[in-house]
């Protein structure tokens, strides 16, 4: 018999029933609340006449519209200027409350963007399964737990039975192997892997990222590779486990202690792969190959490295293809043909569960270090993933190089990445942007995403427009002026 | 939720490939704490010209007249035929029902996203897959004849089309039956109640710090 997957053993231990058409009841370890997905579930609940059936499973944040000026924040609640907003937050509260699970409100300390609060505070472990209502709980299997994004209907249902309706997936593997250039991060390797298979290609898998690039990538890396996991159609991203994980995870104000802890980690290591798993389909990247990416589009898979240009929509051989590749250029103002160094930006936020950990801030500021935000752009942000982020980065100095190189440095939260807080592109402006979708009006109406690594973020927004950073810093600071 | 068995009605096609759950419905309209009232603002950005806010009149809105939505021979449709990918994106539930709410019952493409397709399934709105060939004959015939109508009837698992032919597709078996009987999930599921109950206290004891009272014992 073949060895099992990672995937297999996470699902086989977390297996309650299997009914004969192969739909399965699984049960859930971890649900991560927030306001956006969730008042419509604990609704669900009142009417119904039901209660959570574990509380502790539960942890619940407020992100998606919280604003990240320091003024507003200060006020708590009642600083969310817009009334839907506020009473979108004001309901969490509210349902945290009346159902007894732990909330860490807008001005806690430990708030923050879901995906990265969760492993921040270790409320994330390997071995688990954790879901939320939202796409980018795929964040998480970077600890090899078991983590889908999940509908409303589905939040309800894991609060009043711990377990999810589910249907095993197909297993697929993404080799990256070899050693990535200097200022080529793991948010270009994702992108790199979309651009290859496509914003589908993972539809109906889990995808395990392996090989030895994946393996060199710190957890804050490896997050940013599973967190994109959904941006190629797969609900779920894994990474195997190993001391990289282990190391992060020790001390964490929710992680197992003492002997629960030796025990754990016991555990822990046979969250591998076997190696005579088989997957269902493997698909294998050279990291030397890949370079700093920027999407072009308005789908991830519109992607292509610094030192290429944007496509010329006449050589795409697909009808359906041809016609969106058009459809995307009209929408992002761009020309067949253009070199990505040659497009200007207006705005560039760094943050996002993607990218707003203490890693990027480091990397970004890196970059920024010494010099100034170039005049052409209107605003440039960072907004870190959480309280704990912030407060990290305050200690090791980079907020003040963040200040001042002309960036602005702002309370956590989900920001600019969907705009449902104040923090939003204007009609026609391009965005270099550190965040998971360039969907069209995703950062605000009409406006123009491109995603980069927080490195090319830092360096766009000192230029003006896309520099290869991994020559950034030959180029005199002055040159753009 | 709402049953599925059979419908029969006004066809619209959308010709456009990996239509996001930003598209059917942008983000400023998440922010309703309620199921219902999203089907004004589905394709917000496609179907009007101005900036929508919640809450607004949208019947004051100025319209794209190229939106295949707004196209009077489209009015009252309840079949949408899609592209491949569709629904891709976020996990927002608003999608199936802005759908649901504006009167799609059933929607037809080569292949839909993961997250969307469940979400769908569990607000009644059926999405039927079909080979690609297929789905570009049908936007042919769509699109060349006015008041195109499709009979998609769930428990025989078959479109068909004006002309008699019949497209057989594939649904899982637990999902039709939810569709046709209209079941909630929950309450299903509580039927298993002592199973879930029997693996909580078996996971507990082999591994306890997944729980976290025991965690930190």
């Amino acid at each position: 018999m073949a060895g099992q997957t990672l995937y297999d053993k996470l699902w086989s231990q977390h297996l309650v029933k299997e009914r004969d058409d192969g739909t399965a009841l699984i049960y859930i370890d971890r649900q991560l609340l927030h306001e956006v997905t969730s008042p419509q579930a604990f609704e669900g609940l009142r009417l119904a006449g039901r209660k959570p059936w574990r509380l502790d499973a539960n942890l619940a944040t407020p992100d998606h519209n919280v604003p990240t000026t320091l003024k507003e924040r200060a006020e708590g609640n009642v600083g969310i200027k817009d009334p839907v907003s506020l009473i979108q937050v004001q309901t969490l509260d509210d349902n945290c409350v009346e159902f007894g699970i732990e909330e860490f409100k807008i001005n806690d300390p430990r708030q923050g963007i879901v995906h990265v609060v969760g492993p921040e505070q270790g409320a994330t472990l390997p071995g688990m399964t954790v879901v939320c209502g939202d796409s980018h709980t795929a964040t998480h299997g970077a600890f090899a737990a078991l983590a889908h994004g999940i509908g409303t209907s589905e939040v309800e249902h894991v609060l009043a039975t711990q377990c999810l309706l589910a249907q095993k997936m197909k297993n697929m593997q993404v080799r990256v192997e070899g050693e990535l250039g200097t200022g080529v991060t793991a948010k270009d390797v994702v992108l790199a892997i979309i651009g290859k298979i496509g914003t589908a290609g993972g539809t109906g898998y889990a995808i395990e990222f392996a090989g030895s690039a994946v393996r060199e990538l710190s957890m804050e890396g490896r997050m940013t590779v599973c967190n994109m996991a959904i941006e190629a159609g797969a609900r779920v991203g894994l990474i195997a486990v190993d001391d990289t994980t282990i190391e992060y995870l020790a001390e964490r104000p929710f992680a197992p202690r003492g002997e629960q802890w030796q025990a754990a980690v016991a555990d822990w290591r046979n969250l591998v792969s076997d190696s005579d798993a088989q997957f269902d389909k493997v698909v294998t990247l050279d990291a030397a190959e890949i370079e700093p990416q920027v999407s072009w589009g308005t789908s991830p898979e519109m992607v292509t490295g610094i030192s290429g240009e944007v496509p010329d929509p006449v050589e795409q051989d697909d009808d359906t293809v041809k016609r969106g590749y058009t459809r995307a250029l009209e929408y992002m103002g761009l020309a067949p043909k253009q070199k990505i160094t040659d497009i200007r930006l207006d705005k560039v936020f760094i943050g996002s569960c993607t990218n707003s950990r203490i890693e990027d801030l480091r990397e970004a500021a890196k970059v920024a270090r010494g010099k100034k935000v170039a005049d052409s752009i209107k605003l440039a942000m960072v907004v870190p993933g959480s309280g704990l982020v912030k407060r990290q980065a305050e200690a090791e100095g980079l907020d003040k190089i963040f200040i001042e190189a002309g960036f602005e440095w702002r309370e956590p939260g989900c920001s600019m990445c969907l705009a449902m807080n104040a923090d939003k592109l204007g009609a026609g402006e391009h965005c270099a942007s550190t965040s998971n979708r360039n969907f069209e009006g995703r950062q605000g109406y009409g406006g123009r995403t491109h995603l980069v690594s927080p490195a090319m973020a830092a360096a766009a927004a000192i230029a003006g427009h896309f520099v290869d950073v991994r020559r950034f810093d030959a180029q005199p600071a002055a040159e753009e002026a | 939720m709402r049953k599925f068995e059979r419908t029969e009605g006004l066809v619209a096609p959308l010709d456009r490939a990996n239509v996001d759950t930003d598209l059917i419905i942008p983000k400023q309209f998440l922010k309703s704490i309620k199921r219902t009232g999203f089907g004004v603002n589905l394709f917000d950005e496609l179907r009007y010209l101005d900036e929508g806010q919640p809450g607004q009149d949208c019947s004051k809105r100025p319209l794209n007249p190229d939106f295949v939505l707004n196209q009077p021979r489209y009015a009252g449709a309840s079949v949408l035929l899609a592209r491949r990918n569709f629904g891709c994106g976020s996990s927002r539930e608003h999608a199936p029902w802005a759908l649901e709410d504006f009167g799609f019952r059933v929607v037809i493409a080569p292949s839909f996203a993961d997250i969307f397709y469940n979400n769908a399934f569990k607000n009644g709105l059926l999405l039927v897959t079909l080979p690609e060939e297929t789905i570009d004959r049908l936007f042919g015939e769509v699109e060349a004849s006015e008041g195109y109508r499709l009979d998609v009837d769930l428990e025989s698992q078959r479109v068909i089309t004006p002309s008699g032919e019949i497209l057989e597709f594939e649904v899982d078996a637990f999902r039709k039956h939810c569709l046709l009987e209209g079941l909630d999930d929950i309450g299903l599921t509580l039927q298993d109640e002592d199973a879930i109950r029997a693996f909580e206290q078996r996971h507990r004891a082999e591994r306890p710090w997944l729980f976290r009272e025991s965690a930190q014992a």
